[in-house]
Protein backbone atom coordinates (compact mmCIF):
# COMPACT_ATOMS: atom_id res chain seq x y z
CA UNK A 1 0.00 0.00 0.00
CA UNK A 2 1.58 3.53 -0.81
CA UNK A 3 1.80 6.27 1.80
CA UNK A 4 -1.60 8.44 0.70
CA UNK A 5 -3.78 4.96 1.01
CA UNK A 6 -2.54 4.62 4.33
CA UNK A 7 -2.29 8.15 5.46
CA UNK A 8 -6.64 8.26 4.19
CA UNK A 9 -7.30 4.97 6.08
CA UNK A 10 -6.26 6.36 9.50
CA UNK A 11 -7.82 9.94 9.07
CA UNK A 12 -10.86 8.12 7.92
CA UNK A 13 -10.79 5.32 11.30
CA UNK A 14 -9.87 8.99 13.62
CA UNK A 15 -12.64 10.88 11.99
CA UNK A 16 -15.10 7.01 12.18
CA UNK A 17 -13.83 7.38 16.44
CA UNK A 18 -13.72 10.95 16.77
CA UNK A 19 -17.18 12.07 15.01
CA UNK A 20 -19.80 9.81 16.93
CA UNK A 21 -17.58 10.62 19.88
CA UNK A 22 -18.77 14.22 19.58
CA UNK A 23 -22.53 13.60 18.64
CA UNK A 24 -22.39 10.65 21.89
CA UNK A 25 -20.96 13.82 24.06
CA UNK A 26 -23.91 15.84 22.92
CA UNK A 27 -26.67 12.57 23.86
CA UNK A 28 -24.62 12.24 26.77
CA UNK A 29 -25.48 15.65 28.04
CA UNK A 30 -29.23 15.35 26.85
CA UNK A 31 -29.68 11.81 28.71
CA UNK A 32 -28.11 13.51 32.20
CA UNK A 33 -30.25 15.85 32.14
CA UNK A 34 -33.08 13.46 31.72
CA UNK A 35 -32.06 10.94 33.83
CA UNK A 36 -31.06 13.67 36.38
CA UNK A 37 -34.45 15.11 35.61
CA UNK A 38 -36.48 12.03 36.18
CA UNK A 39 -34.70 11.66 39.62
CA UNK A 40 -35.89 15.14 41.23
CA UNK A 41 -39.35 14.06 39.59
CA UNK A 42 -39.25 16.82 36.85
CA UNK A 43 -39.47 15.68 32.73
CA UNK A 44 -36.40 17.20 31.88
CA UNK A 45 -35.76 18.88 28.38
CA UNK A 46 -38.42 18.09 26.57
CA UNK A 47 -39.06 21.31 24.31
CA UNK A 48 -36.40 20.94 20.97
CA UNK A 49 -37.04 17.91 18.81
CA UNK A 50 -38.74 14.40 19.97
CA UNK A 51 -38.06 14.32 23.58
CA UNK A 52 -35.68 16.78 23.65
CA UNK A 53 -33.42 14.98 21.74
CA UNK A 54 -32.03 18.38 20.34
CA UNK A 55 -31.51 20.22 23.21
CA UNK A 56 -27.67 19.27 23.32
CA UNK A 57 -26.82 20.83 20.05
CA UNK A 58 -29.04 23.88 20.82
CA UNK A 59 -26.57 24.54 23.66
CA UNK A 60 -23.80 23.92 21.49
CA UNK A 61 -25.08 26.20 19.08
CA UNK A 62 -25.66 29.03 21.63
CA UNK A 63 -21.74 28.52 23.23
CA UNK A 64 -20.46 28.42 19.46
CA UNK A 65 -21.96 32.12 18.50
CA UNK A 66 -21.05 33.62 21.73
CA UNK A 67 -18.61 36.05 22.53
CA UNK A 68 -15.26 34.48 24.45
CA UNK A 69 -14.51 36.75 27.05
CA UNK A 70 -10.72 37.54 27.89
CA UNK A 71 -10.01 38.69 31.48
CA UNK A 72 -7.64 41.79 31.37
CA UNK A 73 -4.49 40.50 32.96
CA UNK A 74 -5.11 36.97 31.70
CA UNK A 75 -1.94 35.26 29.80
CA UNK A 76 -3.74 35.33 26.52
CA UNK A 77 -1.80 32.61 24.81
CA UNK A 78 -1.83 29.89 27.52
CA UNK A 79 -5.66 31.16 28.46
CA UNK A 80 -6.46 30.00 24.99
CA UNK A 81 -3.93 26.96 25.21
CA UNK A 82 -5.29 25.56 28.00
CA UNK A 83 -8.69 24.46 26.96
CA UNK A 84 -6.93 23.13 23.84
CA UNK A 85 -4.52 20.93 26.02
CA UNK A 86 -7.31 19.73 28.06
CA UNK A 87 -9.83 18.54 25.05
CA UNK A 88 -6.82 16.79 22.99
CA UNK A 89 -5.63 14.63 25.58
CA UNK A 90 -9.15 13.65 26.17
CA UNK A 91 -9.80 13.05 22.06
CA UNK A 92 -6.38 11.26 21.58
CA UNK A 93 -6.93 8.53 24.34
CA UNK A 94 -9.51 7.28 22.22
CA UNK A 95 -7.16 5.87 19.83
CA UNK A 96 -6.32 2.53 21.61
CA UNK A 97 -9.67 1.99 22.44
CA UNK A 98 -11.29 -1.09 21.17
CA UNK A 99 -14.44 -1.72 20.25
CA UNK A 100 -14.87 -5.19 19.10
CA UNK A 101 -12.62 -8.46 19.08
CA UNK A 102 -12.36 -7.79 15.16
CA UNK A 103 -10.11 -5.30 15.89
CA UNK A 104 -12.10 -2.18 15.69
CA UNK A 105 -9.70 0.31 16.84
CA UNK A 106 -7.37 3.14 15.60
CA UNK A 107 -4.09 1.83 16.87
CA UNK A 108 -4.11 -1.76 18.54
CA UNK A 109 -1.03 -0.63 20.61
CA UNK A 110 0.73 -2.98 22.89
CA UNK A 111 1.10 -0.24 25.68
CA UNK A 112 -2.68 0.97 25.31
CA UNK A 113 -3.10 0.66 29.28
CA UNK A 114 -0.20 3.07 29.76
CA UNK A 115 -0.58 5.17 26.86
CA UNK A 116 -4.78 5.80 28.48
CA UNK A 117 -2.96 6.63 31.74
CA UNK A 118 -0.24 9.15 30.01
CA UNK A 119 -3.00 11.16 28.30
CA UNK A 120 -5.36 11.27 31.29
CA UNK A 121 -1.89 12.66 33.15
CA UNK A 122 -1.72 14.87 30.60
CA UNK A 123 -5.39 16.21 31.15
CA UNK A 124 -4.30 17.92 34.80
CA UNK A 125 -1.98 20.60 32.70
CA UNK A 126 -4.88 21.72 31.21
CA UNK A 127 -7.19 22.15 33.72
CA UNK A 128 -4.16 23.81 35.93
CA UNK A 129 -2.62 26.02 33.01
CA UNK A 130 -6.53 26.81 32.71
CA UNK A 131 -6.85 28.00 36.42
CA UNK A 132 -3.22 30.26 36.51
CA UNK A 133 -3.62 31.95 32.91
CA UNK A 134 -7.36 33.04 33.49
CA UNK A 135 -5.45 35.29 36.14
CA UNK A 136 -8.57 34.77 39.22
CA UNK A 137 -8.60 33.67 42.73
CA UNK A 138 -11.65 31.36 42.34
CA UNK A 139 -10.05 29.46 39.09
CA UNK A 140 -6.43 29.15 40.56
CA UNK A 141 -7.98 27.68 43.86
CA UNK A 142 -10.29 25.65 41.80
CA UNK A 143 -7.43 24.45 39.16
CA UNK A 144 -5.66 23.65 42.19
CA UNK A 145 -8.01 21.66 44.15
CA UNK A 146 -9.32 20.00 41.28
CA UNK A 147 -5.19 18.70 39.99
CA UNK A 148 -4.47 17.57 43.08
CA UNK A 149 -7.27 15.33 43.24
CA UNK A 150 -6.88 13.81 39.71
CA UNK A 151 -3.12 13.05 40.67
CA UNK A 152 -4.25 11.52 43.83
CA UNK A 153 -6.76 9.49 42.53
CA UNK A 154 -4.77 8.72 39.07
CA UNK A 155 -2.37 6.75 41.71
CA UNK A 156 -5.46 4.55 42.94
CA UNK A 157 -6.33 4.05 38.96
CA UNK A 158 -3.04 3.32 38.36
CA UNK A 159 -2.92 0.33 41.05
CA UNK A 160 -6.23 -0.81 39.98
CA UNK A 161 -4.75 -1.13 36.61
CA UNK A 162 -1.66 -2.69 37.89
CA UNK A 163 -3.85 -5.93 39.55
CA UNK A 164 -5.53 -6.50 35.95
CA UNK A 165 -2.65 -6.33 34.00
CA UNK A 166 -1.18 -9.10 36.51
CA UNK A 167 -4.31 -11.02 36.06
CA UNK A 168 -3.97 -10.83 32.28
CA UNK A 169 -0.79 -10.54 31.59
CA UNK A 170 -0.74 -7.72 29.13
CA UNK A 171 -1.46 -3.94 28.36
CA UNK A 172 -3.01 -4.36 25.30
CA UNK A 173 -6.89 -3.90 25.52
CA UNK A 174 -8.00 -6.79 23.04
CA UNK A 175 -5.48 -9.12 25.18
CA UNK A 176 -7.43 -8.26 28.29
CA UNK A 177 -10.25 -8.61 27.35
CA UNK A 178 -9.49 -11.94 25.68
CA UNK A 179 -8.26 -12.76 29.22
CA UNK A 180 -11.87 -12.53 30.19
CA UNK A 181 -13.11 -15.21 27.87
CA UNK A 182 -14.23 -18.65 29.41
CA UNK A 183 -16.72 -20.71 29.86
CA UNK A 184 -18.55 -19.34 32.95
CA UNK A 185 -20.30 -16.19 31.76
CA UNK A 186 -19.86 -12.85 33.65
CA UNK A 187 -18.12 -14.85 36.55
CA UNK A 188 -14.77 -14.79 34.14
CA UNK A 189 -14.65 -11.36 34.22
CA UNK A 190 -12.00 -9.96 36.09
CA UNK A 191 -14.56 -7.57 38.51
CA UNK A 192 -15.24 -10.53 40.71
CA UNK A 193 -11.40 -11.85 41.34
CA UNK A 194 -10.67 -8.24 41.60
CA UNK A 195 -14.23 -6.70 43.29
CA UNK A 196 -12.77 -4.33 45.80
CA UNK A 197 -10.23 -2.89 42.95
CA UNK A 198 -13.80 -3.07 40.52
CA UNK A 199 -14.87 -0.60 43.26
CA UNK A 200 -11.93 1.44 43.36
CA UNK A 201 -11.05 2.06 40.03
CA UNK A 202 -15.32 2.94 39.30
CA UNK A 203 -15.27 5.23 42.40
CA UNK A 204 -11.27 6.91 41.34
CA UNK A 205 -12.69 7.17 37.66
CA UNK A 206 -15.50 9.40 39.07
CA UNK A 207 -13.10 11.07 40.65
CA UNK A 208 -11.15 11.29 38.17
CA UNK A 209 -13.30 12.87 35.87
CA UNK A 210 -13.86 15.54 38.66
CA UNK A 211 -17.65 14.33 38.47
CA UNK A 212 -19.88 14.62 41.73
CA UNK A 213 -20.08 13.82 44.32
CA UNK A 214 -16.03 14.63 44.33
CA UNK A 215 -16.34 17.67 42.04
CA UNK A 216 -14.60 19.94 44.39
CA UNK A 217 -13.16 21.78 41.40
CA UNK A 218 -16.25 23.81 41.53
CA UNK A 219 -18.21 24.71 44.59
CA UNK A 220 -20.80 27.20 43.34
CA UNK A 221 -20.98 28.83 46.76
CA UNK A 222 -16.45 29.17 47.80
CA UNK A 223 -14.90 29.19 44.11
CA UNK A 224 -18.22 29.22 41.33
CA UNK A 225 -17.39 27.12 38.85
CA UNK A 226 -13.72 26.53 39.35
CA UNK A 227 -10.74 26.37 37.37
CA UNK A 228 -13.25 27.45 34.31
CA UNK A 229 -15.06 30.51 35.84
CA UNK A 230 -13.30 32.54 33.57
CA UNK A 231 -13.90 30.73 30.30
CA UNK A 232 -17.35 31.06 27.91
CA UNK A 233 -18.59 30.79 24.18
CA UNK A 234 -16.49 27.83 22.67
CA UNK A 235 -13.69 27.59 24.96
CA UNK A 236 -15.77 26.11 27.08
CA UNK A 237 -17.84 23.91 25.10
CA UNK A 238 -14.00 22.48 24.86
CA UNK A 239 -13.74 22.63 28.53
CA UNK A 240 -17.67 20.64 28.89
CA UNK A 241 -16.29 18.45 25.94
CA UNK A 242 -13.34 16.88 27.45
CA UNK A 243 -15.52 16.66 30.98
CA UNK A 244 -17.93 14.72 29.37
CA UNK A 245 -15.42 12.65 26.75
CA UNK A 246 -13.65 11.74 29.72
CA UNK A 247 -16.92 10.25 31.71
CA UNK A 248 -17.37 8.34 28.56
CA UNK A 249 -13.89 7.07 28.42
CA UNK A 250 -14.08 6.17 31.77
CA UNK A 251 -16.92 4.34 30.95
CA UNK A 252 -15.52 2.41 28.08
CA UNK A 253 -12.49 1.30 30.12
CA UNK A 254 -14.22 -0.20 33.29
CA UNK A 255 -16.00 -1.96 30.96
CA UNK A 256 -13.04 -3.31 29.10
CA UNK A 257 -11.12 -4.02 31.86
CA UNK A 258 -13.15 -5.46 34.56
CA UNK A 259 -16.54 -6.15 32.67
CA UNK A 260 -15.07 -8.07 29.80
CA UNK A 261 -15.57 -5.52 27.08
CA UNK A 262 -17.54 -6.89 24.27
CA UNK A 263 -17.92 -10.51 25.92
CA UNK A 264 -21.49 -11.72 26.24
CA UNK A 265 -22.48 -11.82 30.39
CA UNK A 266 -23.91 -15.94 29.13
CA UNK A 267 -20.27 -17.17 26.94
CA UNK A 268 -19.92 -20.47 27.54
CA UNK A 269 -23.52 -21.01 28.43
CA UNK A 270 -24.62 -22.03 24.92
CA UNK A 271 -27.74 -19.49 24.65
CA UNK A 272 -27.15 -19.32 20.81
CA UNK A 273 -27.09 -15.51 19.75
CA UNK A 274 -27.04 -14.15 23.22
CA UNK A 275 -23.59 -15.94 24.20
CA UNK A 276 -22.06 -14.62 21.18
CA UNK A 277 -19.46 -11.82 21.66
CA UNK A 278 -19.95 -8.51 19.64
CA UNK A 279 -20.05 -4.75 20.05
CA UNK A 280 -23.18 -4.51 21.65
CA UNK A 281 -22.58 -5.65 24.76
CA UNK A 282 -19.70 -3.46 24.80
CA UNK A 283 -21.87 -0.82 24.70
CA UNK A 284 -24.93 -2.03 26.42
CA UNK A 285 -22.09 -2.19 29.42
CA UNK A 286 -20.88 1.37 28.67
CA UNK A 287 -24.61 2.95 28.69
CA UNK A 288 -24.91 0.86 32.06
CA UNK A 289 -21.68 2.93 33.93
CA UNK A 290 -22.41 5.83 31.99
CA UNK A 291 -26.16 6.35 33.14
CA UNK A 292 -24.35 5.03 37.11
CA UNK A 293 -21.94 8.42 36.83
CA UNK A 294 -25.22 10.35 36.03
CA UNK A 295 -27.39 8.51 39.20
CA UNK A 296 -24.28 9.16 41.40
CA UNK A 297 -24.98 12.99 40.54
CA UNK A 298 -28.25 12.92 41.28
CA UNK A 299 -27.94 11.21 44.96
CA UNK A 300 -24.86 12.70 46.44
CA UNK A 301 -23.85 15.72 47.99
CA UNK A 302 -20.17 17.54 47.02
CA UNK A 303 -17.89 15.67 49.59
CA UNK A 304 -15.50 17.31 51.52
CA UNK A 305 -11.63 18.17 50.21
CA UNK A 306 -9.90 16.65 53.25
CA UNK A 307 -12.72 13.59 52.84
CA UNK A 308 -11.59 13.17 49.03
CA UNK A 309 -8.14 13.22 50.30
CA UNK A 310 -8.33 10.78 53.18
CA UNK A 311 -10.61 8.35 50.93
CA UNK A 312 -7.85 8.36 48.38
CA UNK A 313 -4.70 8.46 49.92
CA UNK A 314 -5.79 6.49 53.17
CA UNK A 315 -8.08 3.82 52.27
CA UNK A 316 -7.69 3.31 48.33
CA UNK A 317 -3.92 2.58 47.70
CA UNK A 318 -3.94 0.79 50.68
CA UNK A 319 -6.57 -1.66 49.15
CA UNK A 320 -5.16 -1.17 45.97
CA UNK A 321 -1.46 -2.40 47.55
CA UNK A 322 -2.62 -4.98 49.14
CA UNK A 323 -4.86 -6.63 46.75
CA UNK A 324 -2.13 -6.35 44.23
CA UNK A 325 -0.81 -9.38 46.38
CA UNK A 326 -4.06 -10.55 45.99
CA UNK A 327 -4.15 -10.79 42.26
CA UNK A 328 -0.44 -12.07 42.64
CA UNK A 329 -1.07 -15.10 44.67
CA UNK A 330 -4.30 -15.96 42.35
CA UNK A 331 -2.40 -15.39 39.20
CA UNK A 332 0.88 -17.77 40.71
CA UNK A 333 -1.15 -20.22 42.38
CA UNK A 334 -3.81 -20.55 39.22
CA UNK A 335 -6.59 -19.50 41.14
CA UNK A 336 -8.13 -17.43 38.19
CA UNK A 337 -8.72 -18.91 34.88
CA UNK A 338 -7.11 -16.74 31.90
CA UNK A 339 -8.57 -17.27 28.93
CA UNK A 340 -10.28 -20.29 27.25
CA UNK B 1 -16.78 -2.47 67.98
CA UNK B 2 -18.85 -0.12 67.12
CA UNK B 3 -15.97 1.64 65.78
CA UNK B 4 -14.77 -1.67 63.60
CA UNK B 5 -18.42 -2.12 62.85
CA UNK B 6 -18.92 1.92 62.02
CA UNK B 7 -15.72 1.23 59.79
CA UNK B 8 -17.35 -1.41 57.83
CA UNK B 9 -20.36 0.25 57.38
CA UNK B 10 -18.83 2.62 55.48
CA UNK B 11 -16.03 1.09 53.58
CA UNK B 12 -19.21 -1.10 52.21
CA UNK B 13 -21.22 2.02 51.24
CA UNK B 14 -24.15 0.64 52.51
CA UNK B 15 -25.76 4.42 53.36
CA UNK B 16 -24.72 5.51 50.04
CA UNK B 17 -26.20 2.42 48.59
CA UNK B 18 -29.61 3.53 50.40
CA UNK B 19 -29.02 6.65 49.14
CA UNK B 20 -28.63 5.52 45.07
CA UNK B 21 -32.01 3.10 45.87
CA UNK B 22 -33.94 6.40 46.64
CA UNK B 23 -33.16 8.03 43.92
CA UNK B 24 -33.98 4.90 41.86
CA UNK B 25 -37.32 4.81 43.29
CA UNK B 26 -37.62 8.51 42.43
CA UNK B 27 -36.74 7.78 38.71
CA UNK B 28 -40.23 5.91 37.93
CA UNK B 29 -42.04 7.81 39.82
CA UNK B 30 -44.65 10.06 38.44
CA UNK B 31 -43.51 13.15 37.22
CA UNK B 32 -44.75 16.66 38.85
CA UNK B 33 -44.17 18.59 35.62
CA UNK B 34 -47.00 20.54 34.37
CA UNK B 35 -46.12 21.95 31.18
CA UNK B 36 -47.24 24.83 30.96
CA UNK B 37 -48.67 26.54 28.27
CA UNK B 38 -50.54 23.75 27.70
CA UNK B 39 -51.62 22.69 30.92
CA UNK B 40 -52.20 24.78 33.81
CA UNK B 41 -53.44 24.23 37.22
CA UNK B 42 -57.12 24.39 38.17
CA UNK B 43 -58.06 27.84 39.50
CA UNK B 44 -60.80 28.82 42.18
CA UNK B 45 -63.35 30.65 41.42
CA UNK B 46 -62.70 33.56 43.74
CA UNK B 47 -59.29 33.48 42.13
CA UNK B 48 -58.72 37.50 42.10
CA UNK B 49 -56.47 37.97 38.61
CA UNK B 50 -56.74 40.72 35.95
CA UNK B 51 -59.88 43.45 36.75
CA UNK B 52 -62.75 43.77 34.42
CA UNK B 53 -65.69 46.06 34.48
CA UNK B 54 -68.74 44.24 33.92
CA UNK B 55 -72.32 45.43 31.88
CA UNK B 56 -75.54 44.54 32.50
CA UNK B 57 -77.10 42.21 29.69
CA UNK B 58 -78.66 44.58 27.87
CA UNK B 59 -75.27 46.22 27.26
CA UNK B 60 -75.46 49.25 29.94
CA UNK B 61 -71.97 49.32 32.09
CA UNK B 62 -72.91 48.54 35.59
CA UNK B 63 -70.64 51.10 37.11
CA UNK B 64 -72.52 54.23 38.49
CA UNK B 65 -69.23 55.97 39.35
CA UNK B 66 -69.75 55.89 43.15
CA UNK B 67 -66.18 56.03 43.87
CA UNK B 68 -66.76 53.14 46.83
CA UNK B 69 -63.90 51.12 45.31
CA UNK B 70 -61.54 54.04 45.03
CA UNK B 71 -62.08 54.99 48.73
CA UNK B 72 -61.80 51.29 50.05
CA UNK B 73 -58.93 50.62 47.78
CA UNK B 74 -55.74 50.32 49.86
CA UNK B 75 -53.10 50.82 47.62
CA UNK B 76 -54.83 53.74 46.31
CA UNK B 77 -54.47 52.00 42.47
CA UNK B 78 -57.86 53.37 41.27
CA UNK B 79 -58.65 56.49 39.76
CA UNK B 80 -62.32 57.91 39.06
CA UNK B 81 -63.38 60.98 37.58
CA UNK B 82 -67.04 61.22 36.63
CA UNK B 83 -69.32 63.55 34.99
CA UNK B 84 -73.40 63.44 33.84
CA UNK B 85 -73.38 61.39 30.60
CA UNK B 86 -74.23 63.74 27.61
CA UNK B 87 -77.22 61.36 26.47
CA UNK B 88 -79.55 61.16 29.30
CA UNK B 89 -77.86 62.83 32.10
CA UNK B 90 -76.81 59.99 34.20
CA UNK B 91 -74.03 59.64 36.35
CA UNK B 92 -71.05 57.64 34.82
CA UNK B 93 -67.51 57.34 35.14
CA UNK B 94 -65.41 59.35 32.90
CA UNK B 95 -62.20 57.98 33.76
CA UNK B 96 -61.53 54.32 35.34
CA UNK B 97 -57.98 53.83 35.59
CA UNK B 98 -56.24 51.40 37.21
CA UNK B 99 -52.52 51.04 38.27
CA UNK B 100 -51.73 47.31 37.73
CA UNK B 101 -48.33 47.95 39.87
CA UNK B 102 -50.10 49.34 42.44
CA UNK B 103 -52.81 46.81 42.81
CA UNK B 104 -52.53 44.45 45.22
CA UNK B 105 -55.42 42.11 44.36
CA UNK B 106 -56.80 42.30 47.40
CA UNK B 107 -60.34 42.15 46.29
CA UNK B 108 -61.74 45.12 48.36
CA UNK B 109 -62.64 46.88 45.04
CA UNK B 110 -65.36 43.97 44.06
CA UNK B 111 -66.23 43.79 47.82
CA UNK B 112 -67.55 47.28 48.01
CA UNK B 113 -69.14 47.64 44.47
CA UNK B 114 -72.77 47.96 44.63
CA UNK B 115 -73.63 46.80 41.27
CA UNK B 116 -71.23 44.23 40.88
CA UNK B 117 -69.53 46.21 37.99
CA UNK B 118 -65.54 45.67 39.14
CA UNK B 119 -64.52 42.17 39.04
CA UNK B 120 -61.37 40.24 39.68
CA UNK B 121 -61.43 37.40 37.03
CA UNK B 122 -59.09 34.55 37.37
CA UNK B 123 -56.93 35.59 34.25
CA UNK B 124 -53.14 35.88 35.52
CA UNK B 125 -51.30 35.38 32.60
CA UNK B 126 -50.46 38.71 31.23
CA UNK B 127 -47.60 41.86 30.36
CA UNK B 128 -46.58 45.22 29.30
CA UNK B 129 -44.19 45.54 26.84
CA UNK B 130 -44.21 49.52 27.75
CA UNK B 131 -43.77 51.85 29.86
CA UNK B 132 -47.13 53.15 30.49
CA UNK B 133 -49.21 50.07 30.11
CA UNK B 134 -49.54 49.33 33.29
CA UNK B 135 -52.23 51.56 34.34
CA UNK B 136 -55.33 50.21 32.38
CA UNK B 137 -58.28 52.59 31.18
CA UNK B 138 -61.86 52.16 31.32
CA UNK B 139 -62.46 50.73 27.49
CA UNK B 140 -59.72 48.54 28.34
CA UNK B 141 -61.60 47.32 31.22
CA UNK B 142 -65.14 46.70 29.43
CA UNK B 143 -63.48 45.46 27.30
CA UNK B 144 -62.22 43.00 29.53
CA UNK B 145 -65.74 42.42 30.77
CA UNK B 146 -67.08 42.09 27.27
CA UNK B 147 -64.82 39.28 26.30
CA UNK B 148 -64.79 37.31 29.73
CA UNK B 149 -68.36 38.13 30.70
CA UNK B 150 -69.20 34.26 30.71
CA UNK B 151 -66.78 32.67 32.72
CA UNK B 152 -67.16 36.08 35.18
CA UNK B 153 -70.81 34.89 35.45
CA UNK B 154 -70.50 31.21 35.97
CA UNK B 155 -67.83 32.04 38.70
CA UNK B 156 -69.72 34.63 40.63
CA UNK B 157 -72.99 32.55 39.89
CA UNK B 158 -71.23 29.28 41.51
CA UNK B 159 -69.35 31.12 44.68
CA UNK B 160 -72.88 32.70 45.12
CA UNK B 161 -74.16 30.11 47.84
CA UNK B 162 -71.34 31.23 49.96
CA UNK B 163 -71.87 35.01 50.04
Amino acid sequence: MNDALIFGLTLGKILAVAVPLIIAVAMYVWWERKVIGWMHVRMGPNKIGPFGLLQAFADVLKLLIKEIIVPTNANRFLFFTAPLLSVIPALAVWAVIPFNGGGFVVSNANAAVLYVLAMSSLGVYGIILAGWASNSRYALLGSMRSAAQMISYEICIGMALVTVLVLAGSLNFTAIVEAQAGSKGLFDWFWLPLLPMFFVFYISGVAETNRLPFDVAEGESEIVAGFHVEYSGSAFALFFLAEYANMILMSFLISLLFMGGWLSPFQGWHLGWFSQPGWWWLFAKFFVFATSLLWLRATFPRYRYDQIMRLGWKVFIPISIAWIFVAGIFRFFGVVTIGH
Amino acid sequence: MKRIVDYLKSLLLLELAAGLWVTLKYLFKPKYTLRFPMETIPRSVRFRGLHALRRYPNGEERCIACKLCEAVCPALAITIDSAPRASDGQRRTTRYDIDLFKCIYCGFCEESCPVDSIVLTDILEYHMERRGENIITKPQLLAMGDRFEKSIAANRAQDAAYR
